[in-house]
């Protein structure tokens, strides 16, 4: 057995296209002077903004007045300091009229249906006319002055505010738990006060913290035009205004106000921008954290070794014929979310024999697709993949080239549990088929058009000549699913790879898709490795079957093998816990309560323990390797299986695992 | 005796599309009835104009009140009666709610004085435990919310439970958890359930009656060893012989279930399925009746109905190939 840790990291640039930013910390160590500002200023600079002193009059700057002057000899920093209060107070009451008259408007054309289209049709006439337009004609309309100029952007600000409650509004009460109110006789009241408003009231609130900046702005933009803020109470628009007359002769005056201005509107906007970041970035992760851990595998989650296999694990039954695919000891690590490293493929061995369909059943969380992922390269930034072996015919992928990409481009394929989402809504389903032969292959235009209609009668999809030309919304889930399979079998596929195919088919549609993989395979020999939830489904195509449960293949047999005689309790569960047809009606289930084990979650002994009715203590101290039991080539992780014991198991060839056990 | 829900000439429409057409059933008290079909069938559409969430048109009664309109009083107060498990628990549940909340909310308004002890009831009636009261649903699995939503239905007394496919999204092992559950409480509390799901096999484990749709109509309908153990309609049959089953490997050698992979009904008259129907014109075409005429609910009694022409003459013959052994 190889003892160097081979290593595949994602070559994929992780640098990401990135907004010049300030950090956080800026935009709220000034977010707190201004706040200060607004509540002291008028006590400490009350006095020296109000004292007029002729002699000053006009007076540009100087070291007695920083900032001049103004036309009464009162001194312009003192001022604008001064007038922070009046400015952010305005702007605030100005965000919240434009608030509450929007969110109010927002909720009722989003929560009803009669009301819904009208007022949708007002917001809607609103938002196209500018938002400045809108504030100088509610301006007008309220009456000048500070009154009139905050009803007036608050009104301008309505719509915004009316608009995005609607949108978040319309798709809350389309959630279940707003249904299911409805179910339980709530009115409609109280469904908006229970389950709406606090549901959307996140995003509400970071889009007010951004608009007092804009308010900030506006207001003083109506006071600049004379709109706002009247004399002798002062703004920074009307200081603006003031100085501006006299911008030529000392620009101070104009300079002082409009940096403030500048400064408090970028300043809400980017403590906002922040808020917004901190809301809605909580998941993102350092990629530090799985770099390190690939850099030095044993500081990892995973600090012991991996266990022992089986060596005999690691070929197929027949021992005489060279895998197609071997994986040996895969690993898969992301970045937790408070730094540190989950793996949600532990280890995970297996090999797949030249035309042999191998399945691989488990539940959400256990692996299956994220240990596919890695052998179909898939796995992408930030994540890791770590392989002892990791072998396609004769590529090694842990390191392959261009070249093999290539190779593996060809002779891999892979349909997913959604093929809606696998084609491209804006391209022709034709252009799906012919466009890798053509870039890639450099085939001849014409011969893949005949190929690619080929592949799709030889799948079954009726019209294809139509279909060739069609795109994917046109088409059932069954067809899009064969389209899939024709795409891979444009190339020359030695291996299909199926992610939970049929999940998302009627059961019907389902049996055709199976026959569909098992006739592909027939006529082509690729070997398919067919990943499913449903053991039934998997039972029914696949030669051979590993069992996955949090990240560890935990059995792994022939089909028959399995079904007929299940070693882990894990799989003896499966097999039980879901109703068949001939299912006796008279006994309850069996069934198995608890969770299974996260990815971040690091235990010495076995994943399972916890919800196994076989477990005792040395489950828990110490983990079962996959040993052979009974029938060649059926092997199990289990310390107390339910058929057989690992001791034989030790005996017909895995060397050392004993001594790993701390219990007998 | 009164059935606990009636259900006559149902139809949904939104727009120009016809979700529901003019289904009728009776759910008697205290049985199961299932609801199968394939997806765009109508049978979440029947579940939600059953509890109130979609516009119809026809009558709906629940036990003998008639909450057929959408505004009276009584109609509202009849339908408080029937209440609905969702299929998603990670949607159906406010996730700023904690569990005593959730379950709180399904409360009549006479209870609420009492809420703490009747939470505490319901929290153990569905095997949870009562510590989980202050968790909020991001924080349990999958089947304990699902167990949660249960509650909170029940919280409301009904005596009609609409289960949507509540365990399509529950891993196997949690499923077993839910299904027992669900047995146990409609034994115990003699709850009348409409059970929902494109599982036949869970449909048989849970359900006394089936009612099979297609294109927004029951095609089939009767007693659950009726329908899976001598379907008569052909799509019935179909749905039947595409079953997964653990062990067998027949991929390769049945004989096609449908007669093609059409997704969208037949348009024009005559009967929805033909162009799929693996006994119909498609297969045969002298049975050029299935292109012309629409085959209405037949002359059968409400025992044993199937919307087919050709249903009786298959009547004697064994079920369909690999289901006829479990079944029997």
């Amino acid at each position: 057995m190889s003892t160097t840790v081979a290593t595949t990291v994602p070559t994929r640039s992780t640098a990401r296209r990135r907004r010049v930013r300030l950090p956080g910390g800026v935009a709220l160590a000034l977010l707190l002077v201004f706040v200060f500002l607004s509540v002291a200023g008028p006590w400490i600079w009350g006095h020296a903004a109000g004292d007029t002193n002729v002699a000053d009059a006009n007076q540009a700057a100087s070291g007695e007045h920083c900032l001049g002057a103004d036309d009464l000899g009162r001194d312009l920093l003192a001022r604008t300091l001064y007038a922070t209060r009046s400015s952010l107070v305005l702007a605030v009451l100005a965000t919240v009229v434009g608030g509450v008259v929007g969110v109010a408007l927002g909720l009722l054309s989003g929560a009803s249906h009669r009301l819904g289209k009208v007022l949708g049709a007002v917001i809607n006439l609103l938002m196209a006319f500018p938002a400045l337009l809108l504030s100088i004609f509610f301006a007008v309309l309220f009456g000048i002055g500070s009154v009139g100029s905050v009803l007036a952007v608050g009104a301008s600000f309505a719509p915004g505010f009316a608009r995005i409650t609607q949108t978040l509004t319309a798709s809350a009460v389309s959630r279940d738990y707003v249904e299911a109110a409805r179910v339980l006789g709530k009115g409609p009241v109280t469904v908006v006060l229970r389950h709406v408003l606090p549901n959307i009231a996140e995003p509400v609130i970071l889009y007010t913290t951004i608009h007092i900046g804009t308010a900030i702005l506006a207001l003083s933009g109506l006071s600049f035009l004379g709109l706002g803020v009247q004399p002798p109470a002062y703004d920074w628009g009307r200081l603006l205004s003031d100085g501006l007359t006299r911008v030529y002769i000392t620009p101070t005056a104009a300079i002082g106000p409009a940096v403030a201005i500048v400064l408090a509107g970028l300043t809400f906007n980017m403590a906002g921008e922040h808020l917004a970041d901190l809301v809605g970035g909580r998941r993102r992760a350092p990629r530090t954290a799985v770099a390190a851990a690939t850099a030095r595998p044993s500081t990892g989650t995973d600090v012991r070794p991996a266990p022992p296999v089986d060596d005999a694990a690691l070929t197929t039954t027949d021992a005489a014929v060279e895998p197609l695919l071997e994986v040996q000891h895969l690993r898969v690590l992301y970045p937790g979310p408070d730094g540190g490293v989950v793996t949600p493929v532990r280890d995970v061995s297996f090999s797949v024999a030249p035309g042999e369909t191998v399945g691989i059943v488990g539940e959400s969380g256990s692996g299956k697709s994220m240990a596919t992922s890695a052998v179909a390269q898939l796995v992408e930034a930030p994540g890791a993949v770590h392989a002892e072996v990791l072998r396609f015919d004769d590529v090694d992928l842990t390191r392959r080239t261009a070249e093999d990409e290539r190779v593996l481009g060809r002779s891999m394929a892979m349909i997913f549990q959604d093929p809606g989402e696998a084609l491209n809504p804006a391209v022709k389903v034709g252009t799906h088929l012919v466009e890798p032969a053509v870039v890639h292959l450099h085939q001849d235009k014409a011969l893949a058009r005949r190929r690619a209609l080929d592949a799709l009668r030889a799948v079954a999809v009726n019209d294809p000549e139509r279909r060739f030309d069609q795109h994917q919304h046109e088409l059932s889930g069954g067809t899009k699913q064969r389209v899939c399979i024709a795409i891979g079998l444009m190339g020359e596929p030695r291996l299909l790879i199926a992610d939970e195919p049929t999940t998302a088919l009627d059961v019907t549609v389902q049996r055709q898709i199976l026959r569909l993989v098992a006739e592909v395979r027939a006529e082509t020999g690729a070997s398919v490795l067919f990943i499913s939830h449903d053991i039934a489904v998997v039972s029914e195509i696949s030669d051979r079957i590993l069992v996955m449960y949090a990240g560890f293949v935990v059995e792994e047999a022939t089909t028959d093998e399995l079904l007929a005689r299940p070693a882990h309790p894990y799989t003896g569960l499966l097999l039980a816990a879901s109703p068949d047809m001939g299912a006796d009606r008279s006994r309850p289930l069996p069934m198995l309560d608890g969770r299974m084990p996260g990815p971040g979650v690091d235990l010495p002994g076995c994943y399972f323990a916890e919800r196994c009715p076989r477990a005792e203590q040395d489950c828990r101290d110490a983990r079962p390797p996959l040993l052979q039991i009974g029938a060649p080539g059926h092997r199990a992780a289990c310390w107390h299986p339910l058929t057989g014991t690992p001791s034989t198991a030790t005996a017909t060839g895995a060397s050392g695992p004993a001594d790993e056990r701390t219990a007998p | 005796m009164i059935p606990a829900l009636s259900v006559q000439d149902l139809t949904v429409r939104y727009g120009p599309v016809t979700a529901v057409r003019s289904a009728s059933f009776d759910l008697r008290a205290g049985s199961v009835l299932g609801l199968v079909g394939e997806s765009g069938s109508g049978k979440s559409t029947t579940a939600r104009a059953v509890v109130g969430l979609a516009p119809f048109s026809g009558t709906i009664r629940v036990g003998d009140a008639d909450a057929s309109s959408p505004r009276s009083r009584a109609a509202r107060e009849a339908r408080r009666r029937v209440q609905m498990v969702f299929q998603d628990s990670r949607s159906s549940l406010d996730p700023r709610f904690t569990v005593g909340q959730c379950v709180a909310e399904g409360l009549p308004a006479g209870e609420r004085r009492d809420a703490g002890r009747r939470i505490r009831e319901l929290l153990d009636l569905v095997s949870l435990d009562e510590g989980l009261m202050r968790s909020r649903p991001g924080q349990l699995s999958g089947g304990q919310r699902q167990r949660v939503a249960i509650a909170r239905a029940l919280a409301a007394r009904p005596d009609v439970l609409v289960a949507d496919e509540v365990t399509a999204s529950l891993d196997v092992s949690v499923q077993a958890v839910v299904l027992n559950l669900l047995r146990r409480l409609q034994a115990d509390l003699g709850l009348s359930m409409l059970f929902i799901s494109h599982n036949l096999a869970v449909v048989r484990y849970m359900c006394d009656d089936v009612a099979v749709m297609f294109n927004g109509r029951i095609v089939e309908q009767g007693g659950v060893d009726d329908i899976l153990g001598r379907a008569q309609h052909p799509y019935t049959r179909s749905l039947l012989a595409a079953v997964p089953e653990v062990g067998q490997h027949r991929l390769l050698s049945d004989t096609a279930i449908e007669a093609s992979a059409a997704s969208s009904p037949a348009p024009g008259p005559g009967c929805d399925y033909r162009l799929r129907c693996p006994v119909g014109p498609a297969v045969d075409p002298g049975r050029e009746v299935c292109s012309t005429t629409d085959p209405g609910p037949g002359a059968e009694a409400r025992v044993h109905l199937a919307v087919c022409h050709f249903a009786r003459e298959r009547r004697d013959e064994p079920a369909a190939a690999g289901t006829g052994g479990a079944l029997a």
